[in-house]
């Protein structure tokens, strides 16, 4: 059963993305563990702005994890200790009375600090930009059922297409790579019919992007696999590399 | 002569829209380089519209007020889209669809336009794979569709319980490529905050950049509004967090009308609430009602027992289960629509029915489905739902039933449009959930994102060039004219207003006081004598607000409280705009239930030699009364009855 626990939050403040940073640490009571992490952190910004403090800015929206945007490092690890969630689905029945949780923000030389837990992530936007789409414009497609596309295909494609872009797999990667973000977008596409031609170009270009955005490279630890909450395979990297090479030999 | 005039082409309503474009005005290619378009927004109708606009070589401008737009709320909508396809072979057509559309919107939409949306229905789908959408798919390579409620066929395209978010995606991409291509400029994490009008035309914004907190001035030949709607007045609801009304506020205080701002979608299947600090409720897809059947304890001893935790679920017998939706509507069952399924929610629950520890829900329980399907089969097609009830709740639903209570969802009022998607200020046009055209009273499942789409990918790409092409000659602005000084300098002295109150409550403290406000006297059962009390509690919300609010930091800089504020500060009006028309709007329709129309047996009681029209409201300055004008809805093609989902 959920019950109300005192918890202490040593969150990372950082004032702009010049400034150093730094820990404070907030003592919180009566927490109930049917709230959720989010709601926590509500708790504790009502409670900063009635002590007339400024509150902590984090990432957040959907609050269903789906939209991507809540994006906290939580006690060492992207979207907390729960797996296959977001940080908005992690509750406080995660915790318990007496403990102390550690809240940071992405940290990734793709991904600079704006300010306190809210980081820059308009490096994946540039990557999808760089080739992650089908050139077809609006009209003059065929029949949506013209083109049969075998059940497991879409399937598969579903799967990598589940990707959300909150960057939790480059939080996780010690080489701050973004290749399962990457590699979930142009296995979706190359998987299906409608994407395949322009796949060469496509694998090209968007690791391009990724290495010129100062994304690091994979060196397969599969940290990001295990702290997607998408359960995005790394099964999507080999594809990746596959795709990559194969439009390398073409050239 | 009437002020209200929605421009709807003449002829038979299977030909208007062909008509239309046959004979509307275009822009050539060379022009439409000089011609620029602000669209605010970038969920599916912002997204899309921006997209198709830049594809067409127009110079487009869009705005998302998140860091991407990839998170535009439209992101979470779970279920399905609609389409007239009839691949199922089941009787559709987009008569049917249309039909369907009209009389779940319980009379009260154009039948112009909602026919026009049924017509593009299929396009959509067809855009959408051709885009890679992996909408889900029969061993045999070809679509799959499922039901929703409302309709007797199965029309709705899906991507697992993950529809919306595909659909985004395959907009997001394209308007992605329109980036690339520059022909669309892209600026994320900026919001609108004013409209800016010259010589009687909508021609720029004001924007405010959430990182810098700098008022910025956009200047444009149109501008389009596909900002969702206002459900976020409610505090508690399906909504993002930063779901707002704003932008549409803005262009209302600006002389644009606001059409039936009473008409706010109650979702019947949301996780119940569960406490004080609750900052948002969660949707459980429609489509779960395809194969969960709804119930309550018959006996109403045994309902008391569930509560008091004394009993389980599980331990009541089927016979004394009260499946109420197929005891009352039998030919629709538990697919009845969703105006008609929360207010028998709330029915049972009145009644003393209700379960959980609050009396507040009822169940949606697969049971049935599981051993006639199996587990595997209810995973495949439910498995994220279910997962993410889990997580919030802490109860596995294929063991227990689900608890389910109806909470706000969607607006279906909104800015007033004509049927070319402008709204009455020329040059500025409002689009998806923004506008309020096409849902009547009530929406269906499965046609918020067919409507986000249909407006953006092939309707207002169309519609808009009939008012740009009248201005090809008309150079780029400059946003040093005084309507832009004076548009900046009325924001920035509502910032230091807002700044300078330095009260004692946080905005979602005074937030919170508007939704208690707004649930109990504006929301699934509404009476005169509560409408009125609520008009007053506003008064004192909104006293509230400007003198008790505290909003620390400064405001040239990141401040999420002001921002916050601003927003509240139209809710809170929006508020008062809605109550104002539910009070007006002497009888039931869909999702506006006066308690004091209703037949005997408890269903919406219509007037329609009353009240067969849309509420335009005007805006007509602060502390005055806006002045309402009608638009009458005259069917001359579908004959209005009372809606029957029993047989």
């Amino acid at each position: 059963m959920d019950k109300d626990i005192n918890i202490k939050v040593k969150v990372w403040r950082q004032n702009g993305p010049k400034d150093k940073g730094h820990f404070e640490t907030y003592p919180l009571q009566n927490i109930s563990q049917g709230s959720s992490f989010l709601e926590m952190l509500d708790i504790l910004n009502e409670q900063l702005i009635n002590e007339g403090k400024e509150p902590v800015v984090f990432d957040h929206d959907c609050r269903e994890g789906i939209c991507g945007m809540c994006s906290l490092y939580i006690n060492g690890h992207p979207h907390g200790p729960d797996q296959g969630i977001t940080t908005c689905q992690l509750h406080m029945r995660r915790f318990d009375d007496g403990d102390t949780i550690t809240v940071e923000p992405w940290r990734s030389a793709g991904f600079p600090i704006i300010k306190d837990l809210m980081v820059d992530r308009s490096a994946f936007d540039k990557i999808i930009q760089a080739g992650g789409y089908v050139s077809v414009n609006t009209g003059g497609v065929p029949d949506a059922n013209a083109i049969p596309i075998p059940r497991d295909d879409a399937e598969m494609a579903m799967d990598a297409a589940a990707c959300i872009g909150c960057g939790a797999c480059v939080a996780a990667c010690k080489n701050g790579s973004a290749m399962l973000f990457v590699s979930a977008k142009v296995s979706q596409l190359a998987l299906l019919p409608q994407g395949r031609v322009e796949r060469k170009q496509r694998a090209k270009a968007m690791l391009g992007k990724m290495d010129e955005l100062g994304f690091g490279n994979c060196t397969n630890t599969g940290a990001c696999e295990v702290e997607c909450p998408k359960n995005i395979s790394i099964t999507n990297i080999a594809r990746l590399n596959r795709e990559f090479l194969k439009a390398k030999f073409a050239d | 002569m009437n002020k209200i005039n929605s421009k709807i082409p003449e002829g038979a309503l299977s030909e208007k829209w062909t008509n239309y474009k046959d004979h509307q005005k275009l822009v050539n290619p060379a022009n439409k380089r000089r011609l620029d378009i602000i669209v605010v927004g970038t969920g599916l109708a912002g997204a899309s519209a921006a997209a198709s606009l830049g594809e067409m070589g127009f110079n487009v401008l869009n705005f998302c007020i998140q860091d991407s737009p990839r998170r535009a709320h439209s992101i979470a909508a779970q279920g399905g889209i609609n389409a007239a396809k009839n691949y199922p072979n089941d009787g559709d057509s987009v008569y049917r669809l249309f039909y369907d559309t009209i009389k779940g919107g319980d009379y009260r939409a154009r039948e112009a336009n909602v026919y026009r949306l049924a017509e593009v229905s299929n396009s959509i789908i067809d855009q959408c794979v051709a885009q890679g959408v992996p909408f889900a798919r029969e061993y045999g390579g070809l679509l799959d569709n499922r039901s929703f409620g409302g309709a007797q066929v199965s029309r709705t395209f899906y991507a697992r319980g993950q529809t919306g978010q595909q659909l985004l995606l395959g907009a997001y991409s394209a308007l992605s490529r329109a980036i690339h291509k520059k022909q669309v400029k892209l600026y994320t994490r900026y919001e609108m905050v004013d409209l800016v009008i010259i010589d009687g035309r909508a021609r720029g914004i004001i924007a405010r950049n959430l990182i810098t907190g700098k008022l910025e001035r956009f200047a444009a030949h149109a501008v389009v509004i596909g900002t969702g709607g206002y459900g976020n007045t409610f505090f508690l609801s399906t909504n993002a967090m930063t779901s707002n009304g704003s932008a549409a506020w803005q262009c209302y205080k600006r002389g644009a009308y606001f059409a039936n701002p009473c008409m706010a979608q109650i979702h019947p299947t949301c996780i119940p609430v569960h406490g004080e600090f609750q900052s948002k409720l969660t949707l459980m897809s429609e489509s779960l009602r395809n194969d969960g059947r709804i119930w309550v304890p018959k006996k109403i001893e045994d309902a008391q027992a569930i509560r008091e935790g004394k009993l389980k679920p599980t331990d009541i017998k089927e016979e004394d289960r009260d499946y109420y939706l197929e005891r009352r509507y039998p030919a629709f069952g538990n697919l009845v629509p969703r105006d008609v399924a929360s207010r028998a929610a709330k029915e049972r629950c009145d009644a003393g029915y209700g379960v959980g520890s609050t009396g507040l829900a009822v169940y949606l329980d697969f049971a049935e489905a599981i051993n006639r399907l199996g587990r595997d089969v209810v995973e495949a097609r439910y498995g994220n739902l279910f997962q993410m009830y889990e997580k919030i709740v802490d109860d596995n639903p294929y063991e227990t039933p689900m608890m389910i209570y109806p909470a706000i969802h969607y607006t279906m009022g909104g800015i007033w449009v004509d049927y070319e998607l402008m709204t009455s200020i020329p040059g500025l046009f409002a689009i998806g959930e923004a506008n309020f055209s096409d849902h009547g009273a009530n929406r269906l499942g499965a046609s918020a994102l067919m409507q986000g789409l249909a407006d953006g990918y092939f309707v207002l790409p169309y519609t808009i060039q009939n008012y740009l092409a009248d201005q090809i000659s008309v150079p780029r602005f400059k946003t040093d004219a005084p309507e832009f000084e004076k548009a900046e300098k009325d924001i920035n002295d509502r910032i230091n207003r807002l700044m300078n109150i330095k009260g004692k409550h946080s905005v979602d403290h005074i937030h919170k006081e508007l939704g208690h406000v707004m649930w109990e006297f504006v929301g699934m059962g509404r009476n005169a004598e509560g409408l009125k009390k609520a008009i007053e509690k506003l008064k004192e919300v909104k006293k509230d607000f400007w003198t008790n609010l505290r909003i620390p930091g400064n405001k040239e800089t990141l401040n999420v409280e002001l921002e916050k504020a601003l927003r509240l500060a139209d809710f809170i009006e929006i508020g008062e705009l809605m109550a104002h028309d539910a009070l007006d709007r002497e009888e039931s329709c869909g999702g506006h239930f006066r308690l004091e129309h209703q037949t005997p047996e408890g269903e919406a009681l219509r007037h329609d030699d009353q009240f067969s029209y849309v509420s335009c409201w005007e805006y007509q300055g602060e502390d005055k009364d806006p002045v309402m004008y009608k638009e009458p809805l005259d069917y001359e093609f579908v004959v209005r009855q009372q809606r029957n989902y029993k047989s």
